[in-house]
């Protein structure tokens, strides 16, 4: 066994799956076949249904990757095999060459700027050129240089050599050839991802026209930073256009070209690109061609509806034949209108192809070469109940290798995956993880002894602002010791004079002025406690991104300003005091509140992992919705799989259970926290350093709908269910969609009941093909690979007829009529059983909520920390969610989600001590009045008020003061803002710290803009 | 006293402006306006904070008191702060401020915007803006009762 893992595809699949492994105690290597690391997240405006901005949600978990000690990032690098045995695989990679050394780059970008060869830019899906010498964007990780080894003038002709001469550092070296190198590893992740389809070979769709664009194109398009700085406009004549057509299902849905499954993800892309078009141009017009909407996430149809209503987005349901191009070179669509059956054309001035999802060729080629079984697909295999499990023990999957998916579905799987990986692994955790050491901290004397470093970025700096002239100005300013210039501060090289600076001139504050602190603070820290110096005593003067890049035309204000940000940084630094991190000790151990199937997966995934868990359930066995169930979808029979679970979970000795019972009380935060469970009448504290919420759901009772209860030829889904594990012996069965869903009263799409209709549609017609089934149904949504179960039934002679919602069926009896649209024309089905599909509805979540202070969203499920990327999180640290508590899922789903929350819950149970915000909020009792405003603003619960005994001469009283929790606390200072005594200091953002910096603005001021006024006070 | 009334201003003159730009969102906005060299005038400092609600009142009032020209308090949007809900407080905070302000005639050199960390083009505009608006303006009169 090694307690290491290899995490191949640095997507967000990937990224999640090496930051949770890294942080569970597992050496992690993360291999990205492309120059840097975060897919094609990397490349998206906006996520659905939320419009968040993708690469503010996905940098800093770039940065994140690129700095955690125990994550080695393999990046430009290809997967060739994969040999071996669980425990003890041989990952043989191939390096390609970069033709630029990695360990010298400093992404200055100055290659970039020389470089005279110009490419299609694949992160602009090919709407703009990049150099042959590139950084893929400006976010890019490892942000280093690499040749494009195809275009290189120098590298394919031998002339040119630019980018060579222009380097600062020399990192360019013509001569680096592909490396192959053999990892040894415990367990493998592949997080191989997708590839976007390419339309080209659907002839009828003219993506050879200018304006026929995919999806990917569009979404680069409303991006501030794609070709055209978020302007949507048409790339043949660069004009605004009026109309577009998005025609759905491009490379989906489509057995003639051999794509059987839904991609699941170009209903609410569309959706999004379409609400994020018209934010830009209200004017528009948008039309989405489409055979069913599939929105079936959480918010999905809530996020559709308001496309509908408040961005007047037309929805038409039909598959376009084709795209026309007239003699004009004007685009037209030519349809059917499914409701209708009409035929139609209609003028368009752009055409968006909303492109599927293909397996990408790295997961055919690792499946092959290493054994793993591909599904129909062309997915890595996995099954329902073990979604993330691939044919080959301790090889993992998750993302859209597995299957299509969106990005919270994938960052759950993510962490599936890890909690596997981790579990296989967990008696060799931490044998191959490096903690950072660093020299002890020095003894700072009382004076400010500053040192100021000023970069000139290449020439990123140096050519607008005057560096030399910066210098010495800084060396003016009081409590400056030493000041000097740098080519490349963040040089390693740069490292080291920084360091013999602080040596030799005694520093005990360092200032750079360079740029970001968002990307650059950690590394010059890590520089400061390498020297002897707390982190807390650095900061940095942002004279690029805030300075040089943005007065590029006028050099001297510019200069003037780098020296006025200069002055306040140096300004603040002289008040820094040393902070520390407390290390706070913690209970590993976890409890898991539910005991269905989620409960019992998130608990033994928890266990396995080597910690002690306790299942809380509120009934008097375990097993929860998984026990009303007859059949899985794959043909399998819950009871076995029920079986097979609950022997795992009693045969655990880690795990305890704990039936007919329930969590009273809360307190404490994460690491430590003290409740009390409710049980056999009894009450028992329960300690423990994390918790999951693992509730599930319930089916809706759709009582007074359809006759039901009345009739009892009216069940519900759940009832067909149950009904088929006997024999069913009506012969027409007429089921409808939607029943209590998708209306005014629950706008949500219950997400499983079509799949469940469809399974239960097949298994009627196989047990007796004679039987006539009818679904009524909206849209159909068997997203994913699910599609097949829809083509099943279909070839099984299930019949599918779609209604509108304003005219929904009627059921009289045994009688169903229903509108049909197309012939329009009533239609009556004289039915033996009418089953209605309901949703699932949240259970009673509102005591949970009420104890670990965590939201509900509108419909009462679980609010989780972010829609996208902390799916399985709560904002409140040390609480995790999963399955159909957060909103309703298939089984699968609620497996992948309940290994994802023990895998989180993982990364704090494995932790020796927690560590806490080290600049964090700080109350002076003295001044403290008790009047608990802190306690009111702080959204983490950090303050809290406490007795006191105050004695003044004879007279003594109780009083109340605030403290602060440090191990809560964040460090926002809305606290010390809030406070009316001014008794609470932010700690690096005190006060007095930012009123210094402002008086060295005031200075700035008047010593640039006011005349002949002396200032130096 | 007028506080409005306007100074008499040389060409030189160019409005100077102290801007709170909270880490997560607006800081990481005029990263990614120089990253994308959007050009703005070099009217505004960026002084860095964690949140926009650690903005106090009182450091606006000290800007304003000792002659800065404007004070930017930026933030996440609504609904995207790092810390929950801490630009609800801010907002709260520093409408209150304005009102305040208005009375004496200040308000229009205080400015609350949420900008996100995509939103480096609508960085780079607000400050061409807030210094356009201040140049109408004119200097802080504060500095001409210092004279």
């Amino acid at each position: 066994m090694k307690g290491s893992v290899a995490v191949v595809g640095g997507g967000i699949a990937g990224i999640q799956a090496a930051l949770d492994l890294a942080d569970s105690g597992f050496k992690t290597y993360l291999i990205e076949s492309r120059p840097s690391i975060g897919g094609v997240m990397s490349q998206l405006d906006k996520t659905f249904p939320t419009n968040d901005c993708a690469m503010c949600i996905l940098s800093p978990k770039l940065v994140e990757t690129a700095r955690h000690p125990n994550i080695e990032l393999l990046g430009y690098s290809d997967v060739k095999s994969i040999t071996g045995k669980a425990g003890d695989f041989t990952v043989k990679v191939t390096k390609k060459a970069r033709y630029v050394d990695e360990t010298k780059c400093t992404g200055c970008g100055t290659c970039t700027e020389k470089c005279p060869s110009k490419v299609p830019d694949e992160y602009n899906a090919g709407m703009t050129k990049r150099k042959s010498i590139y950084i893929p964007f400006a976010q890019a990780i490892p942000r280093v240089a690499t040749i494009d080894s195809a275009h290189c003038l120098f590298l394919t002709k031998g002339k040119c050599g630019v980018c060579k001469k222009v380097c600062g550092p020399k990192a360019v070296d013509y001569e680096q050839i592909d490396k192959e190198i053999e990892l040894n590893v415990g367990s493998v992740v592949l997080a191989t991802g997708f590839k976007p389809f390419d339309p080209t070979g659907l002839k009828q769709y003219r993506f050879d026209h200018p304006d026929v664009i995919t999806s990917l194109q569009f979404e680069r398009l409303l991006s501030a930073s794609g070709p055209t700085q978020g302007h949507v406009t048409k790339q043949s004549d660069g004009k605004v256009p009026k109309n577009i057509a998005f025609i759905q299902c491009v490379g989906s849905r489509n057995p003639r070209i051999d794509r059987n499954h839904c991609s699941s993800v170009c209903c609410m892309y569309a959706t999004k690109e379409s609400i994020i078009a018209k934010e830009h141009d209200p004017e528009l017009n948008i039309t989405i061609f489409h055979i069913d909407i599939r929105a079936y996430g959480k918010n999905f149809e809530e996020f559709y509806n308001r496309a509908q209503k408040e961005y007047g987005i037309k929805y038409i349901n039909s598959r376009p034949s084709e795209v026309v191009v007239d003699a004009n070179n004007a685009l037209s669509l030519k349809y059917e209108d499914f409701n209708t059956g009409d035929l139609k054309s209609q003028n368009f001035d752009m055409v968006v192809l909303s492109i599927g999802l293909d397996p990408a060729d790295s997961t055919r080629t690792i499946a092959l070469s290493s054994g793993i079984a591909l599904d129909d697909f062309g997915n890595i295999a996995t099954s329902i109940e073990n979604p993330v499990e691939s044919s080959v023990a301790g090889i993992y999957v998750c993302g859209v290798a597995q299957g299509p998916k969106d990005i919270p579905d994938t960052v759950a799987q993510a962490s599936a995956a890890a909690s596997k990986a981790a579990a296989l692994l967990s008696g060799e955790r931490g044998t191959l993880i490096k903690e950072r050491e660093f020299p002890e901290e020095k003894k700072l004397s009382i004076e400010p002894r500053i040192g100021v470093f000023v970069c000139h970025c290449g020439i990123n700096i140096g050519s607008v602002v005057n560096v030399p002239n910066v210098v010495e100005y800084a060396k003016t300013l009081p409590g400056v010791t030493h000041a000097q210039e740098m080519l490349y501060a963040c040089s390693s090289d740069s490292q080291v004079t920084i360091k013999e600076a602080i040596a030799r001139n005694d520093l005990n504050r360092v200032v750079v002025a360079s740029c970001t602190p968002r990307t650059h603070e950690p590394l010059f820290q890590n520089t400061c406690r390498e020297a002897g110096l707390n982190p807390y005593l650095f900061e940095l003067a942002n004279i690029r991104e805030h300075c040089s890049w943005v007065h590029m035309k006028d050099k001297e204000k510019a200069t003037q300003k780098a020296k006025g940000i200069v002055s306040m940084a140096v300004a603040k630094s002289a008040l820094f005091q040393p902070l520390y991190k407390q290390k706070v000790s913690l209970i590993n151990r976890a409890i898991v509140l539910g005991g269905g199937v989620a409960g019992m997966t998130a608990a033994l995934d928890i266990a396995n992992n080597g910690y002690s868990v306790t299942i809380i359930e509120r009934e008097k066995e375990l097993g929860g919705m998984l026990r009303e169930m007859t059949e899985l979808y794959d043909g399998k029979k819950p009871a076995d799989v029920l079986k097979e679970i609950m022997g795992k979970v009693a045969g655990n000795k880690n795990i305890k259970v704990i039936n007919e019972a329930k969590l009273l009380k809360v307190e404490g935060y994460l690491g430590n926290f003290k409740g009390v469970v409710l049980a056999n009448g009894r009450e028992m504290p329960i300690d423990f350093g994390a918790a999951v919420v693992a509730t599930g759901a319930r089916n809706l009772e759709p009582s007074g709908l359809f006759n039901y209860g009345k009739d009892s030829r009216v069940v519900t889904q759940a009832q067909l269910e149950k009904m088929m594990g006997k024999d069913l012996s009506a012969n027409v069965i007429t089921m409808i969609q939607c029943v209590g869903a998708r209306n005014s009263q629950r706008e949500y799409c219950g997400r499983t009941c079509c799949v469940d209709a469809v399974k239960n549609a097949i298994r009627i017609k196989k047990a007796n093909s004679s039987a006539s089934v009818y679904v009524l149904y909206r849209d159909m949504r068997t997203y994913g690979v699910m599609e097949k179960l829809y083509g099943n039934a279909r070839d099984l002679g299930v019949i599918f007829i779609k209604y509108d919602a304003g005219t929904p069926p009627k059921v009289e009896g045994g009688s169903v009529v229903i509108h049909d649209s197309m012939l329009n024309q009533d239609i009556e089905i004289a039915s033996d059983l009418v089953v209605l599909s309901t949703p699932l509805v949240a259970g009673e979540n509102e005591e949970i909520n009420q104890l670990f202070k965590i939201p509900l969203d509108k419909n009462k499920f679980f609010l989780e920390a972010h829609p996208k990327l902390r799916p399985v999180d709560f904002a409140t640290d040390g609480v995790f969610l999963c399955g159909s508590a957060q909103a309703p899922k298939l089984i699968d789903e609620a497996i992948s989600q309940a290994s994802a929350a023990a895998s989180r819950a993982c990364t704090i149970l494995s932790r020796k001590f927690i560590e806490t915000e080290g600049a964090v909020s700080v109350v002076n009792e003295a001044k403290c009045i008790g009047c608990g405003t802190c306690v009111t603003v702080c959204p983490y619960n950090a303050p809290s008020l406490y007795d006191v005994t105050v004695k003044v001469e004879d007279v003594t009283y109780t009083t109340k003061k605030s403290k602060i929790n440090a191990a809560s606390c964040k460090g926002c200072g809305s606290c010390a803002a809030a406070c009316p005594a001014g008794a609470i200091t932010a700690q690096h953002f005190s006060s007095k710290e930012i009123g210094e910096a402002m008086d060295a603005f005031q200075k700035g001021v008047k010593s640039i803009s006011i005349e002949k006024v002396e200032v130096m006070v | 006293m007028n506080a409005e009334a306007q100074t008499p201003i040389g060409d030189a003159w160019e409005p100077n402006i102290l801007a709170f730009c909270c880490n997560w969102c607006s800081y990481a906005g005029a990263d990614l306006a120089g990253v994308s060299r959007f050009q703005y005038p070099p009217t505004v400092k960026i002084l860095r904070v964690m949140c926009s609600s650690r903005v106090e009142p009182a450091f606006i009032l000290k800007a304003l008191k000792d002659g800065a020209d404007g004070v930017l308090v930026a933030g996440c949007h609504i609904g995207d702060c790092h810390y929950i809900d801490g630009n609800k407080n801010a907002e709260i905070r520093i409408n209150n401020t304005k009102k305040a302000l208005g009375k004496l005639g200040f308000d229009k050199r205080l400015r609350l915007e949420w900008i996100s960390a995509s939103e480096g083009l609508r960085f780079s505009e607000v400050i061409r803006d807030f210094t356009e608006e201040i140049k109408k303006l004119g200097q802080n009169p504060v500095k001409e009762v210092k004279k």
